[in-house]
């Protein structure tokens, strides 16, 4: 069975066992390797998500001087336990901006799906095992539920903000890591699912308007809405609520909603926050800045 | 749809479409020239380009060109690695009138061949070619594959996949294409597994191939 086509053919294949378990035996048949070469595989993709987030320098700039610290100011803040999205939440956030700073500066991270939107998915991840303690093999079976939804994602609409906007970039890695979330917790198939359809839909219409086409502004902020966004509907879906549209619909309507975005909001940096006055000025300092520095 | 890369690739920022999907579009203009690129031109059109800088996306496509993969930490010097290397490159831009956001065209020369390719960075670090020397395609590079230029003329076909079939290599997806009855041909091969560098040999030396390529 094809489990990218729909969330439902996803959940059907699972049949009574884990949603992990039906990605994993999905890609493993698909790739012609054995179970444990395609779980060693996904074992690394934490790795380098576990080196990444390690690799953060607090002092460091990216190459436009436009990102950077960030995640630091913000991790400061929530060590100081006065956040008022509360230790969990606050500790998510700032890992979230910790990547995308990575990513910013040019560091090896693990897209997922994108670079741009690399945040969410560590962000829940990392913290929650610091926090509530689980095995490493728990959050590599987080990563492969969160591939096979984002894998319907991909297929039914897009994971690329050129062809759909940001929604289909944070707003698919904040449905991902809802659903990761969910199966951490504990929750059922079916609220994973819930808990991706309520994360996608509330991130509907977000456009790609990037300062200077950089994949800094608003990306970095972006993705630390993004890591919110699925506790958010990690726990709306764990107390359970039920989205009244389908999880398939949503896909369907955020790829509807993409082709209707022109392409001043589709990455082109024409539109939106890179359209406006700073924004411009921003990018032509910043082209100012690469022209002087070609040999 | 490869979950590897929902999850994944593991790259060098900033872009996976702009940084990662760019190097993988220059290795495999680099495997399809089968030679050390000499001359490279490459055209950006509409979101590559107007992001292109800022993406690293022009550093990308050149260290494609290099040899170098998406998660290559040389890749924001590329441009420097490429002189130092006698890569001649230039960067043009195009409007991408019906085609994808994140599309290039290369030309390239060295070793004595040339190429053009057109491909798209379709996100999350994929690609498709959907153009090689003219010829309408679409690949992803992905698993496997064998790209063979060859003369359109009876049997060819059934040589390529019985070759294949007798070495136990499962084909996937076979597309043939040709620009004019009798003309070039160019067969486009997904494979299963792996295919060994000496098929590469093999297929060169079959009757009307002019050209095999194992990507």
């Amino acid at each position: 069975m094809d489990i990218s086509c729909s969330i439902e053919a996803l959940l059907q294949a699972a049949g009574e066992g884990p949603v992990w378990e039906a990605v994993l035996e999905s890609s493993a048949r698909s790739a012609g390797e054995s179970r444990e070469a395609c779980y060693e595989r996904m074992s690394q993709r934490l790795r380098a998500m576990e080196e990444a987030e390690a690799g953060y320098q607090p002092g460091q700039l990216s190459l436009s001087g436009l990102s950077g610290g960030d995640g630091a100011r913000l991790e400061a803040y929530a060590a100081a336990g006065q956040a008022l999205t509360g230790g969990f939440g606050a500790e998510v956030m700032a890992a979230a901006v910790k990547m995308a700073e990575c990513n910013a500066c040019m560091h090896r991270i693990v897209a997922a799906p994108t670079a741009g939107a690399c945040g969410p998915i560590p962000a829940v991840l990392l913290p929650y095992r610091r926090r509530f303690g689980c095995g490493r093999d728990e959050l590599v079976k987080a990563l492969f539920t969160a591939a096979g939804f984002g894998a319907v994602i991909a297929r039914r609409a897009s994971i690329s903000g050129a062809e759909a906007g940001c929604q289909a970039e944070v707003g698919s890695a904040a449905a991902m890591a809802a659903a990761a979330l969910v199966q951490l917790r504990g929750g059922s198939k079916e609220q994973m699912a819930q808990a991706l359809a309520l994360a996608l839909k509330s991130m509907l219409g977000l456009v790609c308007d990037p300062v200077a086409g950089l994949v800094e502004l608003p990306c970095v902020k972006r993705n630390a809405a993004g890591a919110m966004m699925a506790l958010t509907a990690a726990d709306m879906a764990l107390a359970g609520i039920v989205s009244k549209i389908p999880p398939d619909e949503v896909i369907d309507a955020m790829a509807a909603v993409g082709a209707a975005l022109p392409p001043s909001l589709r990455e082109t940096g024409q539109g939106g926050l890179a359209a406006t006055p700073t924004g411009k000025r921003l990018a032509k300092e910043f082209y100012t800045k690469v022209k002087a520095d070609q040999i | 749809m490869d979950i590897f890369e929902l999850i994944g690739p593991v790259m060098v920022g900033p872009s996976s479409s702009h940084t990662a999907g760019a190097a993988r579009i220059g290795a495999v203009a680099r495997r399809l020239l089968s030679a050390e690129p000499e001359w490279a031109e490459l055209c950006l059109m509409g979101s590559f380009a107007a992001t292109g800088p800022g993406h690293g996306t022009d550093r990308a496509l050149v260290a494609g060109l290099l040899g170098m993969e998406p998660d290559d930490l040389r890749i924001p010097s590329s441009f420097q690695l490429a002189r130092e290397r006698g890569l001649d490159f230039h960067f043009t831009t195009r409007e991408a009138v019906g085609l994808h956001p994140n599309t290039v065209e290369l030309r390239l020369s060295g070793g004595g061949r040339e190429l053009s390719l057109r491909a798209q960075s379709i996100g999350g670090g994929r690609i498709q070619v959907t153009e090689i020397n003219g010829l309408e395609l679409c690949f992803s590079a992905e698993k496997p594959s064998i790209i063979i230029s060859n003369e359109d003329r009876p049997g060819t076909v059934a040589l390529v996949s019985g070759l294949l079939g007798s070495l136990s290599i499962n084909i996937a997806t076979f597309h043939v294409n040709r620009d004019s009855r009798g003309g070039r041909a160019i067969m486009v091969i997904e494979c299963d597994s792996p295919i060994p560098p000496q098929v590469q040999d093999q297929l060169q030396a079959l009757p009307g191939v002019l050209r095999a390529i194992v990507i």
